[in-house]
């Protein structure tokens, strides 16, 4: 078989040949086919991997089958992390998961560790170890945590899906195009925000403002005083989910250089009270109230358990805040847990709300989240209102 | 007609076209190869043992695993011939092993027509 465009070592010959396996080889052949089509001329090593397609609501039979098939022989040669499952790997029970899900579940998250994978299952590696520095390469899946590696952290990757995050993850390289390329990372169209932006959910209204306007057109954002990590990684995934942008730049605040655009669009309040009409339904009725998309870090969650502290979750209404298990153990340490476990809602790690078998049990979802909205309606047929997470448990606890 | 090969092998079957985007994730059924997604100007139809001919692949990443399913099943298509190959779709047809070509004007291809596709030199033939 010849490579025609890509310039491979040695090493990477091997692999393709099948000198280090077959799943190494399948891996190989996925690295080098998407290089010869994207005009590579070589692979580069990555540091990092972030694995997305671990829920079984998402992959299915065939999903699980692929990966045990990688599984026999396949083993990560770099840091590789996971995204979200669709449970609680441990508390599933209570939330109302089926055995039957359960364990396939735990086939599929079974078959990542037997490759090396760590299976974290997070959304949100970069907040519990997987934490690559300014100028790194990594191949990262998840479209928020990707928006967030290039954007926020200033690493290099390509928008991975899950079978080519897996495959840098077994060969330890990745091909040399798109992201990893300084002249794909310039700004295209500078947005000037008019309007003090405030909580989870404003970034994710501008997000999804931002993000329907620029589509794939890089963006340069001006007027942000200050943001907190949160708030960054709120408009992470409202900007990645509603514009397909994997990356972007905020004057004052990312650590990316990049010529500002000529080109100019305004935001105004009038952008996010539109971007907040078209995410709340009318009618919503609320049952289902959901904080952590993308997972909620120990700050959040010690925000909301003085919140619910003493309080108790008004009947018919379930709550999940969902985090990353180390993060979910540091709340137990913490006190944090007990206040919001005691009060009527969950603590649940490991899952969310986009990706857990959720279809059919709620009819209306109240987030802080703009991307979680677009789940939720696309994939489980809830109807939405995005709000603030204090309105949110307030909500729950009326 | 002249393409770009993006995933090697040669096979000659029966054209199946439509100018409407594909989303394997939902669109079609991972185990008999039908088309689901409601209102698609190929719902009903199977794509199992044609030449899928589509502009681009659409939605979630999780659509590279739809393809792998309906391979094991041998329900897969023959060969796929895009416009412009989206990488859900590149990644499922490398995985699969599945014949594909983009960069192909795909209006000239009719329904039913016999094709040949040469993925390795990424050239596509119409036979008749």
């Amino acid at each position: 078989m010849t490579k025609m465009s890509l310039d491979l070592t040695s090493n990477q010959k091997d692999m393709l040949e099948g000198k280090y396996g077959k799943a190494t080889r399948k891996a190989m052949d996925i690295i080098t086919s998407l290089g010869e089509i994207y005009g590579a001329k070589r692979l580069i090593p990555v540091s990092s991997v972030q694995i997305a397609g671990v829920s079984y609501d998402n992959l299915g039979e065939a999903g699980l089958e692929y990966l045990s098939e990688m599984a026999e022989d396949g083993k990560t040669r770099v840091l590789t992390t996971l995204n979200p499952a669709g449970m609680d790997m441990l508390e599933w029970k209570k939330h109302g998961i089926s055995e039957d899900f359960a364990k396939n579940q735990q086939r599929v998250v079974d078959a990542f560790e037997r490759m090396g994978v760590v299976t974290t299952c997070t959304c949100t590696p970069y907040l519990i170890g997987n934490l690559p520095h300014y100028g790194e390469h990594i191949a990262w899946a998840e479209s928020s945590a990707v928006c967030y590696a290039n954007s926020v952290i200033g690493a290099f990757t390509n928008r991975e899906g899950g079978p080519s995050a897996l495959a840098a993850a077994l060969t330890g390289y990745t091909a040399e195009y798109g992201l990893h390329l300084q002249e794909n990372r310039v700004a295209e169209v500078k947005y000037e925000i008019q309007t003090e932006l405030k909580g989870n959910d404003e970034f994710g209204l501008v997000g999804q403002a931002i993000g329907t306007r620029t589509g794939k057109l890089i963006p340069y954002i001006t007027g942000v005083k200050m943001a907190t990590t949160d708030e960054l990684k709120s408009f992470c995934a409202s900007v990645a989910t509603y514009g397909g942008v994997a990356i972007f730049h905020i004057e004052g605040i990312t650590p990316n250089r990049t010529a500002i655009p000529e080109r100019i669009e305004i935001i105004t309040d009038d952008d996010l009270e539109r971007a907040k009409t078209e995410l709340d339904d009318e009618g919503a009725n609320i049952d289902f109230i959901s904080v952590g998309c993308p997972h909620a870090s120990i700050k959040e969650i010690a925000e909301i358990a003085s919140m619910l502290k003493g309080k108790r979750v008004t009947e018919g209404k379930t709550v999940w805040i969902t985090t990353a298990k180390p993060t979910k153990d540091l709340a137990v340490k913490m006190g944090y847990y007990d206040q919001i476990e005691q009060a009527g809602a969950y603590l649940v790690a490991d899952a969310c709300c986009a990706v857990a078998p959720l279809k059919g049990k709620f009819k209306g979802l109240m987030t802080d989240s703009a991307k979680a909205c677009f789940y939720a309606r696309g994939k489980n047929k809830f109807k939405t209102e995005i709000r603030s997470v204090e309105e949110c448990i307030k909500e729950a606890l009326s | 007609m002249q393409g770009r090969k993006i995933y090697r092998g040669k096979v000659t079957g029966e054209a199946l076209v439509t100018g409407e985007d594909i989303s394997f994730y939902g669109g079609c059924d991972p185990e008999t190869g039908e088309i689901i997604e409601k209102g698609h100007h190929l719902e009903g139809k199977s794509i199992s043992g044609k030449i899928l001919v589509f502009p681009s692949g659409k939605g979630s990443t999780v659509g590279s695993y739809v393809l792998y399913a309906l391979k094991k099943a041998e329900k897969a298509p023959l060969a796929i011939v895009n416009r412009v190959t989206d990488p859900v779709v590149a990644v499922g047809c490398i995985i699969s092993e599945i014949p594909a070509v983009d960069q192909i004007e795909i209006g000239k291809i009719k329904s039913g027509q016999k094709v040949e596709v040469d993925a390795d030199s990424g050239v596509v033939t119409l036979l008749e």
